[in-house]
């Protein structure tokens, strides 16, 4: 085709040259569009992250004296489920004891409270496997049972047995009084 | 079979449009002069249901978002405001919620008609390929359409769902995060889900006008899987394909009507009329049936991302099967080997769909005990689902591609307008067949 094309621009390349202008022009113009659509693409992606608002995380206080002993309450911490748990020390027992057993995701009971508070049991109720909310006081090892795919938790919710990959979520937590305690 | 035309217009305004929108000559040689094989049975009017289906979705969808309030605090009463206050409201969330069960069954049909008949095969792959598409895009619009009401079924199933993209190593939290608009399932989740449920249907669409574009190029494979040689093989598309189809769909609104008067909540799941309760998740969660063979192989495996790959990879070893397959014959009519292997292959589908019903534990067979293999006893769900997962893989991975070099063929015919004059399924078509070949 070059051949036929007659005019200021010869082909550009026939002697094997460096690009020209023209090419500087092109090469240019399309690096210019692919920035600006690789630019414009983020904004459009990044909408869907958590909002300002979203973000903005509240930490609530959970008053203990609610809970009876061998029992456990739930509330809700960032739009999930915080288990405030009150161990029994056979309870605390079986929770010890397991430390010695061969676990997934090996922690020992005592890393898993504050020190002091064994009776203490703070997590966040989500399975580690896909989420679900495991339920109080069933499965093998008297901690949880997630009911979505069976993952069983001992009663220091770290997982014995099941799909899920890791123990239950200890959150930054602290006493702000004997039966008080600040979350997040 | 594409290209040449037969089309005339036949008024003034006609001929006017036609040399400057020509729809009508589209439309008429797609839809009405499209020269179909003449031996096509019911199988293959599941392409015409479907249509239908995509089309009862789109409809009845988007008169439930002039009245759905895609809010956490409102979804849930809004949903029921339609079943109670809005004028024939329930009847249109019945058609929409069972429409899109019958959209399933028709869809998995129309697959293991595909896969029965070697539809797959060149030089059909992307048209195959296509229909994988439209299958991915469904589940997606079904999954999000699901978490709609509200409901702890439609809660929960969500949390599910968007923790497996969480499986994934590196990227996975950032990913359900920013699926997710925050740290949980929660109001932008589902404001964004409504919105990707009103668009995908469309997207659908325009995908299946691919599908289709892609079908009328080589045009339709047929119960022999002979190509079509002469025009003597084949009937126009109208009226001998519409009236079949339209029969069909018949007997297919019969069913659904069965379903939306009669039965509107048989294939749901009561709990999904408690409202979504963030705390407490239903004791025993399962997703629509139609979810429920994958939902299996899921829990099939005892390593969270193993499971997330081994799902994902049911589905991603359809798109590759056109390459797998090593056999030159197309139906399976003419391969009794691999049609046995294909019912069992159907029987494991079943299978799995039953296991996902069932929790990992619960026993197949009531009462029994026997020993304990690795993490459950042999007798449970979670075994059998294991078995059935293997059989699935197996079947596409080692017995598709060995069966096809190994096997023998039963003699094929030479055109389709032989076996129709003399009907093989009632036995293999006579040496005659073979020996004219060549
Ligand atoms: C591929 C087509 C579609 C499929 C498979 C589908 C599927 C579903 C499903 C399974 C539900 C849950 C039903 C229930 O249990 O209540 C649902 C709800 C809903 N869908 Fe769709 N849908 C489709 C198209 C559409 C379209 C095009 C729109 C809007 C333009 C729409 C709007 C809605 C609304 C507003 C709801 C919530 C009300 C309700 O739950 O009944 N859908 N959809
Ligand atoms: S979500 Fe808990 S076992 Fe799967």
């Amino acid at each position: 085709m070059s051949d036929t094309v007659v005019g200021a621009n010869p082909d550009p390349h026939a002697s094997g040259d460096d690009p020209n202008r023209r090419d500087f022009i092109h090469i240019a113009a399309g690096a210019a569009a692919v920035g600006a659509v690789v630019g414009l693409a983020w904004p459009l992606i990044d909408q869907m992250n958590p909002a300002g608002d979203t973000l903005a995380l509240s930490s609530i206080e959970v008053d203990l004296s609610k809970v009876v002993q061998g029992q456990q309450i739930v509330v809700k911490w960032r739009g999930k489920p915080l288990f405030v748990r009150y161990r029994t020390p056979k309870e605390i027992a079986e929770a010890v004891a397991g430390d010695h057993a061969d676990l997934r995701d090996p922690q020992t009971d005592e890393a898993r409270h504050k020190p002091g508070k064994p009776e203490w049991l703070i997590l966040v109720g989500v399975c580690t496997h896909l989420g679900c909310v495991p339920n109080f006081g069933l499965g093998e090892y008297g901690g949880w049972l997630c009911p979505c795919h069976g993952s069983v938790y001992d009663t220091s919710g770290r997982i014995r047995k099941g799909p899920a990959p890791k123990n239950l979520a200890v959150p930054t937590y602290n006493f702000v009084s004997d039966t008080k305690i600040k979350v997040g | 079979m594409s290209g040449h035309s037969t089309y005339e217009p036949k008024t003034g305004f006609e001929r006017w449009l036609d040399v400057r929108l020509p729809i009508i000559r589209m439309t008429y040689d797609t839809a009405l002069n499209f020269p179909t094989p003449k031996n096509l049975n019911y199988w293959w009017t599941f392409g015409g249901i479907l249509a239908l289906c995509l089309g009862i979705q789109i409809v009845t969808g988007v008169i439930l978002a002039m009245h759905y309030v895609p809010q956490v605090d409102m979804a849930f009463n809004s949903v029921e405001r339609i079943m109670r206050d809005v004028n024939y409201g329930w009847l249109i969330r019945y058609m929409h919620a069972n429409g899109a069960s019958m959209f399933f069954i028709a869809v998995y049909i129309h697959m293991f008609r595909g896969l029965y008949y070697g539809s797959y095969k060149a030089p059909r792959e992307v048209l195959w390929i296509l229909g994988c598409i439209i299958y991915l895009l469904m589940m997606a619009t079904a999954f999000m359409g699901y978490v709609l009401p509200w409901g702890q079924m439609s809660f929960h199933g969500a949390v599910v769902i968007t923790n497996l993209l969480g499986a994934l190593p590196v990227v996975g939290n950032a990913i359900t995060t920013w699926l997710w608009g925050g740290f949980a399932v929660d109001d932008p989740t589902l404001n964004r889900f409504f919105s990707l449920h009103y668009l995908l249907p469309f997207v659908i669409a325009g995908v299946v006008a691919l599908h289709i574009w892609a079908l009328h190029v080589p045009g339709n494979n047929n119960p022999t899987g002979v190509n079509v040689k002469s025009e003597a093989d084949t009937v126009p598309f109208h009226p001998y394909y519409t009236v079949k189809d339209g029969f069909a769909i018949s007997v297919f609104l019969l069913m659904f009507g069965v379903f939306v008067f009669w039965m509107p909540n048989a294939l749901g799941h009561t709990d999904n009329y408690i409202p979504a309760n963030p705390l407490v998740t239903p004791q025993h969660i399962v997703p629509e049936w139609y979810f429920l063979p994958f939902y299996a192989i899921l829990r099939a495996v005892p390593n969270k991302l193993g499971g997330v790959l081994l799902m994902f990879g049911a589905i991603a070893v359809l798109f590759v099967l056109p390459w797998i397959d090593t056999s030159k014959v197309r139906s399976m009519r003419y391969r009794p080997t691999i049609r046995l292997y294909f019912f069992i292959f159907i029987l494991t589908c079943l299978v799995l769909g039953f296991c996902g019903a069932h929790e990992p534990a619960d026993k197949v067979i009531p009462g029994v005990t026997t020993f304990t293999l690795g993490d459950y006893d042999l007798n449970t769900m979670v075994w059998l689902s294991r078995i059935a997962a293997l059989y699935y893989f197996a079947y596409f991975l080692v017995i598709t591609p060995l069966v096809g070099l190994t096997e023998t063929p039963l003699p094929v015919p030479d055109s389709i307008s032989e076996p129709v004059l003399s009907h093989p399924a009632s036995g293999p078509i006579g040496t005659a067949a073979a020996s004219k070949k060549g």
